[in-house]
């Protein structure tokens, strides 16, 4: 209610001004406006969107999740642990996990130095670079993980040079996290670029003026404004990075206990029909997925609110 | 610009230059690179290798089919629903508003595949609703309406999203003046709202297209993968990768990623537009505070 009173001041004032300017303008502007506020403040078709919004968000989202987590339930607290915590899927958690931190905080740092770059330095081609880093969010992560794979398995272009020197990008570990970090890198560019874009320039030249380095300025007084920004896009790139299923399940090779994230051993379980499992390991990635989401919001309140 | 540049303190150029180097070298690496091999593995065999991999391959050719009949449905139900949605929230104040929001970024941050097992577990043999879709001879998991709901759940944000902070920021006088003059809910919305929010609204079926032409996790559960019936065309690069047809995979995937180019493309320009117009709605709102000083003083006396 609070949020709607300025825009019912502002509308007050308006229609006086509409009125003068339209045909009947002696005497007609102030029972005109009289009437406007009153109705006007009820815009029509409130029953027919929230009719539609609230059928397709229980539709698709509140009763396929609860499906979800009933079903997991139903099993009981015992039968729960036991289809959720076997050695395999912890393995899985602890992949999912792991490769999703890791990935997450090298796109923190890499879209850091990115989003600096296209916020504060003009070059040429700076358009064109910060184009491209909505690539990740259009192609298909499918492509991304073929590719990935094709790149660096031992004869592929970057395989080539990297498989020599015990790097393997291909069937392991690290391609997870390689494909992971792909797919984040926008969530954590596009967090960060507005806020170093809307710094105040004067307080750093204030830094330098009186004495402080380069560093320090950075860290004293450029890291916290951007510091908020930086551990929501850091939490973003970990949601997604958490769910990712498609370029992973190309690159990673999928061995149980080594590289099978908990996406992967969802799928493994639904197609040997064991339900049980495969809810039980959903409804623990969707615990943490919710979580995660939760804290995004806080955060993204936080940064709305630093901005005002 | 250039005063402004001259009036902070940037770090060094050599500081700069490296760091300039280091972005072009992280996006080149990670992005560029293997965007080309797609196009260089898949343009390996010459243009009549492609051409003979996309096109004359039965499944490959019902995949594209079956991509492009499934994802403007699951856009449309989203442009809807955005639109619809983003009505309510930016349009009216009523408890449960926050709550609401915040469900419209629950299919961002669960995974496609979760989504995919809960559609799976409504509407699969095993599921909740399975006897009696059964009974009504209706094939929902393993067939197209399946991946329907499985596109559509995964792209449910993109539309309403972007259509919000425009809505915001317009704010309804303009809708709420065409109310007062006797304007009924529909003109108001075909003739005030659509004309305003109709970048905005593309940018979200852009992005909601680009999304659903290429979704794999939930996708993939609920099809059951069937070469020639339920493959879409990213499921189809995998599948042609486990078959180890490494080159046609290749092809499939480089026509994907030209798709997906187009889309950068496109929402590029829409972009500028929408820049441009909330240029203008700066400007207007500037102007609109003078003429009504003007307006005020002239009735003054």
């Amino acid at each position: 209610m609070t949020e709607s009173t300025p825009r019912m001041i502002a509308f007050a004032v308006n229609p006086t001004q509409e009125a003068f300017r339209g045909p009947g303008r002696e005497g007609g502007a102030g029972s005109a406006g009289i009437r406007r506020r009153r109705r006007g403040s009820v815009l029509p078709g409130f029953g027919t969107s929230a009719a539609i919004t609230s059928m397709v968000v229980l539709a698709l989202i509140v009763f396929p999740l609860a499906v979800l987590v009933l079903r997991a339930a139903s099993l009981g607290p015992g039968g729960f642990l036991a289809a959720a915590w076997t050695p395999r899927a912890r393995a899985a958690y602890g992949v999912s996990l792991g490769a999703s931190l890791i990935a997450a905080m090298v796109s923190s740092l890499l879209g850091l130095i990115v989003a600096w770059v296209l916020a504060r330095v003009e070059f040429p081609g700076r358009r064109i670079l910060d184009a491209l880093v909505d690539v990740p969010l259009a192609l298909p992560t499918a492509v991304a993980g073929l590719v990935y794979s094709a790149l660096y398995v031992p004869k592929g272009w970057l395989g080539q040079v990297l498989v020599p020197l015990g790097i393997k990008g291909a069937y392991s570990f690290l391609g997870i996290v390689l494909v992971l970090v792909f797919v984040s890198l926008p969530f954590a560019i596009r967090v960060v670029q507005p806020v170093i874009e809307s710094l105040d320039r004067d307080t750093e030249e204030a830094a330098r003026i009186l004495g402080a380095s380069r560093l320090q300025t950075f860290l004293r007084v450029v890291l916290p404004g951007i510091l908020p920004a930086v551990v929501t896009g850091f939490a973003l790139s970990l949601a997604r990075a958490l769910g990712e299923y498609g370029s992973v399940v190309f690159i990673s090779g999928n061995m149980p206990f080594k590289t099978e994230i908990a996406p992967v051993l969802i799928v493994a379980r639904l197609e040997e029909f064991a339900y049980a499992e495969a809810t039980t390991v959903a409804v623990m990635l969707l615990a943490m997925s919710l979580a995660l989401l939760v804290v995004v919001n806080a955060l993204q309140q936080r940064l709305a609110h630093n901005a005002q | 610009m250039p005063t402004s540049r001259t009036a902070t303190i940037d770090p060094s150029k050599a500081v700069s230059a490296l760091l300039v180097a280091a972005a072009v070298a992280i996006v080149g690496l990670l992005i560029v690179v293997p965007l080309m091999s797609v196009f260089y593995e898949a343009f390996s065999g010459g243009v009549a290798g492609w051409w003979r991999a996309v096109a004359h391959d039965p499944d490959t050719r019902h995949a594209i089919w079956l991509s492009l009949t499934v994802a403007p449905v699951a856009v449309a139900i989203n442009t809807v629903f955005g639109v619809a949605a983003a009505w309510l929230v930016a349009r009216f104040r009523f408890p449960g508003r926050s709550l609401l929001i915040s469900f419209f970024d629950v299919p961002f941050a669960v995974s496609p595949v979760v989504a995919g097992l809960a559609l799976v577990l409504i509407f699969g043999r095993q599921g909740l609703l399975g006897p009696t879709l059964a009974w009504l001879h209706w094939k929902v998991i393993f067939a197209w309406p399946g991946l329907v709901l499985a596109t559509t759940f995964v792209t449910l944000p993109l539309v309403v999203r972007e259509l919000i902070p425009v809505m915001e920021s317009i704010g309804p006088d303009e809708e709420m003046a065409a109310v007062s003059l006797g304007a009924s809910g529909w003109q108001v919305f075909w003739q005030i709202t659509l004309p305003n929010i109709r970048w905005a609204l593309l940018h979200g079926i852009v992005l909601a297209n680009a999304r659903a032409m290429g979704e794999f996790g939930a996708v993939y559960v609920v099809s059951g993968h069937i070469a020639g019936a339920t493959d879409t065309m990213p499921l189809r690069v995998e599948k042609l990768f486990q078959e180890y047809r490494q080159p046609a995979s290749m092809a499939v995937a480089s026509v994907l990623a030209g798709l997906a180019l187009v889309t950068l493309v496109v929402k590029f320009v829409i972009e500028h537009r929408l820049e441009a117009e909330a240029r203008e709605l700066e400007l207007a709102r500037s102007t609109d505070g003078t003429t009504h000083d003007a307006t005020l003083e002239a009735a003054g006396p």
